[in-house]
């Protein structure tokens, strides 16, 4: 075990943040809801020049082209994170359709599509998950029949995010009914304006939308949008998920939180006692600390075997589970900490932190539940990671 | 930039497992959990004839001159075979004599702590863990008069490491004049622990309360890693139990409920791991940060450790809680580990106290 950083290394860290301390200035992050900013925009096009956005994408797709390279990229997010510096659109069209697209779009396809999504101009969704098929994805009812040259869908989408806002949608459809479940579905891109489509924002019990139903009647889209194969679609959104694995349980971030818990633990009192000297509250703000450590630690791990090139096995399969289930706990914290206070929210004299500890726990609850539910992940966990068996299918249904 | 274990320390890992699986099976650790009058001397001439005794200790002194990290791996391996003996005494002793010994004392001692031939017990519970019962031991002109509690091998090791009311420390010989040892019985027998009685007892000076912290983090970083060795062997323990035991005309194992159970442990023993190697890691190369994390390595290992314990078992049914499957070997084992030099709660107070969050 090593943990210094080469020469080099430290070279990198210091343009990295010598780049944040000239442009402090220009800083703009990405409003959650929205549709982005004129000055977001500038901020992302100047991250991609610089190599901080779309580092390894290549250039003529309009990324920066740099080589892969881990320790790098953690060095860009530790100083970006250290900074309090907005690191750039994470939106699902870069994180989820850019790594898709490059891996089984056409040629055609990429030109179109990838630049202006890095570049913020065109914004995504995705049409995964319906009322009918979460859990079980592969079940999904939306369905594509042939018309022509085109194809004409119907059904209807549900948590999907950004779907007002978004001008094009990543989907998954089934096109052949009669292949079996995983075999009959395409991924197919088409524009959120097409006649037949209409979208229903989906209040959330944080009080605003972040996910909405969409509905598809009669939809005509073209069969050239489809990405990687017609029936084939099944296995390039299992493409996209491994991507979608590979950025969930941030422990940059999770720390970053757990800072700004004991900074809140510090500065509140009850009855002239600050929170952090009452033993029962500092003693769970310290088992919370381990945890945050094991999460960092175990981050260094899954980095090392990256660079190596090894399996990380069972210290990959854990990170979405303990991750997620970690920030809300911290969260959960806060509230308790605030005490009455943490019942408070969206305004009022005498609301913390604009209420972002009540929105983050009420909103983490949906990450446990997102990308697969807990229970998913335990499946997995118990099936790839111990080599349990699956659980026995029912004889007939 | 490499956060892993080497080669040769997975090597060592794994030779040593396949040595205490030849020289220290089960049956054995029975054998000398049933026998208080067993002193286990084969079991520590296998561990010493490994290198263990000496595994930091200088070259110079006959050691093999490693680092915590490495004997922490051992550690680990010794939890996963539940293998009793004076392990963390003699690691502790080595490491006072390293970091406080006088030249003298290193060389009377160490070649002998690292051969094997001396072993040594810890004691150093009341001002760690905090003192019950009036125990506690005064220093006055050389000599100590107390009690100690908890102390490691205190019936069968040579030379012990005490640790006085204000912290600073001392090596005694098992045979000072004016001491008295009893054992004391705990739930684990496959380590054993007893009290020390000390009246107007010769005593050498080695470290003060800078020295005692380094043993203390050092002994914290040995338990978690101990704990993390158990509790792989309970988890493994359970996950065959689970492909095998049929209920419901199939095997357990493939219940959710069961599995659930399963990879609930994998799920949270897996990030200790990375843990007890940082912590392991940052006692020689990152010391501003060594007792902080020891204090989490141990803390959370045993609240891990409870977790997985009681878990594991539960998996096994009924059977679990049998002597005739020897599970509770393990569970024991964390139990031990979890009390040892303080419990979660007042490690954790210490974590917050090491970063000025606490008083």
């Amino acid at each position: 075990m090593d943990l210094k950083l080469t020469p080099e290394m430290e070279a990198f860290r210091d343009e990295v943040r010598g780049f944040l301390q000239t442009h402090e200035d220009r800083y703009a992050p990405n409003a959650g809801d929205e549709r982005p900013r004129e000055a977001a925009l500038e901020w992302q096009a100047l991250l991609i020049d610089h190599g901080y956005a779309a580092r390894t994408i290549p250039r003529e797709y309009g990324g920066y082209g740099a080589e892969p390279d881990i320790l790098k990229s953690r060095i860009i997010t530790e100083e970006f994170t250290a900074a309090g510096a907005p690191r750039g659109f994470a939106n699902q069209g870069i994180s989820m359709l850019v790594p898709t697209l490059l891996e089984v779009g056409s040629e055609e396809q990429k030109k179109r599509w990838i630049a202006p999504t890095l570049r913020g101009e065109v914004v995504w969704c995705q049409g995964y998950s319906e009322p009918g098929a979460g859990s079980d994805l592969a079940s999904l009812q939306t369905k594509a029949t042939e018309d022509g040259d085109d194809f004409l869908i119907s059904g209807s989408k549900i948590w999907t995010s950004t779907a007002a806002q978004a001008d094009m949608i990543f989907c998954l459809v089934r096109t052949e009914p009669q292949a079996p479940k995983h075999d009959g579905i395409s991924y197919v891109l088409f524009p959120m304006k097409t006649p037949g489509i209409e979208v229903r924002p989906l209040k959330t019990m944080t009080g605003s939308a972040e996910f909405n139903e969409v509905f598809f009647t009669d939809v005509r889209v073209p069969q050239s949008a489809v990405v990687g194969g017609r029936g084939r679609g099944w296995f390039v959104a299992n493409a996209t998920l491994k991507h979608e694995r590979g950025m969930l349980g941030d422990p940059n971030a999770t720390e970053a939180r757990l800072h700004s818990l004991i900074e809140l633990m510090k500065t509140e009192r009850v009855d002239g006692v600050r929170l952090i000297d009452d033993p029962v509250m500092c003693d769970r703000l310290m088992q919370l600390q381990a945890r945050v450590l094991t999460m960092k630690f175990n981050g260094l791990r899954l980095l090392t075997a990256s660079m190596t090139g090894e399996s990380a096995g069972m210290a990959g399969l854990v990170v979405k589970l303990q991750g997620c289930e970690l920030n809300h706990q911290i969260a959960a914290l806060a509230i308790d900490a605030l005490g009455e206070l943490g019942v408070l929210y969206e305004d009022g004299p005498y609301l913390r932190s604009k209420g972002s500890w009540q929105r983050s726990y009420m909103f983490d609850l949906g990450l446990i539940i997102g990308g697969g539910t807990a229970q998913i992940q335990k499946n997995i966990i118990s099936e790839r990671g111990l080599g349990m068996p699956r659980e026995p299918k029912l004889a007939s249904v | 930039m490499d956060f892993s274990i080497t080669q040769d320390q997975k090597m060592m890992q794994d030779s040593l497992s396949r040595t205490l699986s030849d020289s220290v099976p089960l049956d054995r650790v029975r054998r000398y959990a049933g026998a208080p009058a067993d002193a286990g001397a084969d079991i520590w001439s296998a561990i010493a004839d490994f290198g263990l005794a000496g595994v930091v200790t200088p070259e110079a002194y006959g050691g093999l001159g490693l680092t915590l990290l490495d004997a922490a791996l051992a550690a680990q391996a010794l939890g996963r075979a539940v293998t009793p003996g004076p392990f963390l005494g003699g690691v502790a002793a080595a490491i006072a004599l390293n970091e406080a010994g006088s030249a003298d004392q290193q060389t009377r001692w160490s070649p002998k702590l690292a051969s094997g031939e001396v072993t040594a017990g810890l004691a150093i519970s009341e001002p760690v863990a905090g003192a019950r019962d009036g125990a506690g031991v005064t220093a006055a002109s050389g000599k100590l008069t107390g009690k100690a509690l908890f102390v490691t091998d205190a019936l069968t090791a040579d030379l012990f490491v005490v640790a006085d009311r204000s912290g600073n420390l001392h090596l005694v010989k098992a045979d000072a004049a004016g001491l008295t040892r009893a054992a004391m019985t705990t739930i684990d027998q496959t380590r054993r622990v007893g009290e020390l009685t000390f009246h107007e007892t010769p005593a050498e000076p080695l470290g003060g309360p800078g020295t005692l912290a380094r043993l203390r983090d050092a002994a914290w970083v040995l338990l978690a890693a101990d704990s993390l060795g158990a509790c792989e062997v309970m988890i493994e323990k359970a996950v065959d139990y689970a492909k095998e035991r049929r209920q419901f005309g199939r095997v357990i194992g493939s219940f959710q409920a069961v599995k659930h159970m399963c990879a609930e442990m994998a799920a949270e023993l897996e990030p200790c791991r990375a843990l007890v190697w940082y912590a392991a890691y940052a006692f020689d190369e990152a010391r501003d940060e060594s007792s902080l994390t020891a204090a989490h390595a141990k803390a959370h290992t045993s609240e891990i450790g409870r977790f997985v314990a009681r878990t594991a078992t539960e998996v096994h049914g009924g059977m679990g809680i049998t002597d005739l499957l020897g599970l509770h070997f393990w569970f024991k084992r964390v139990g031990l580990n979890r009390q040892l030099l303080g419990g979660p709660e007042r490690v954790r107070r210490l974590a917050a106290q090491i970063q000025g969050l606490a008083a």
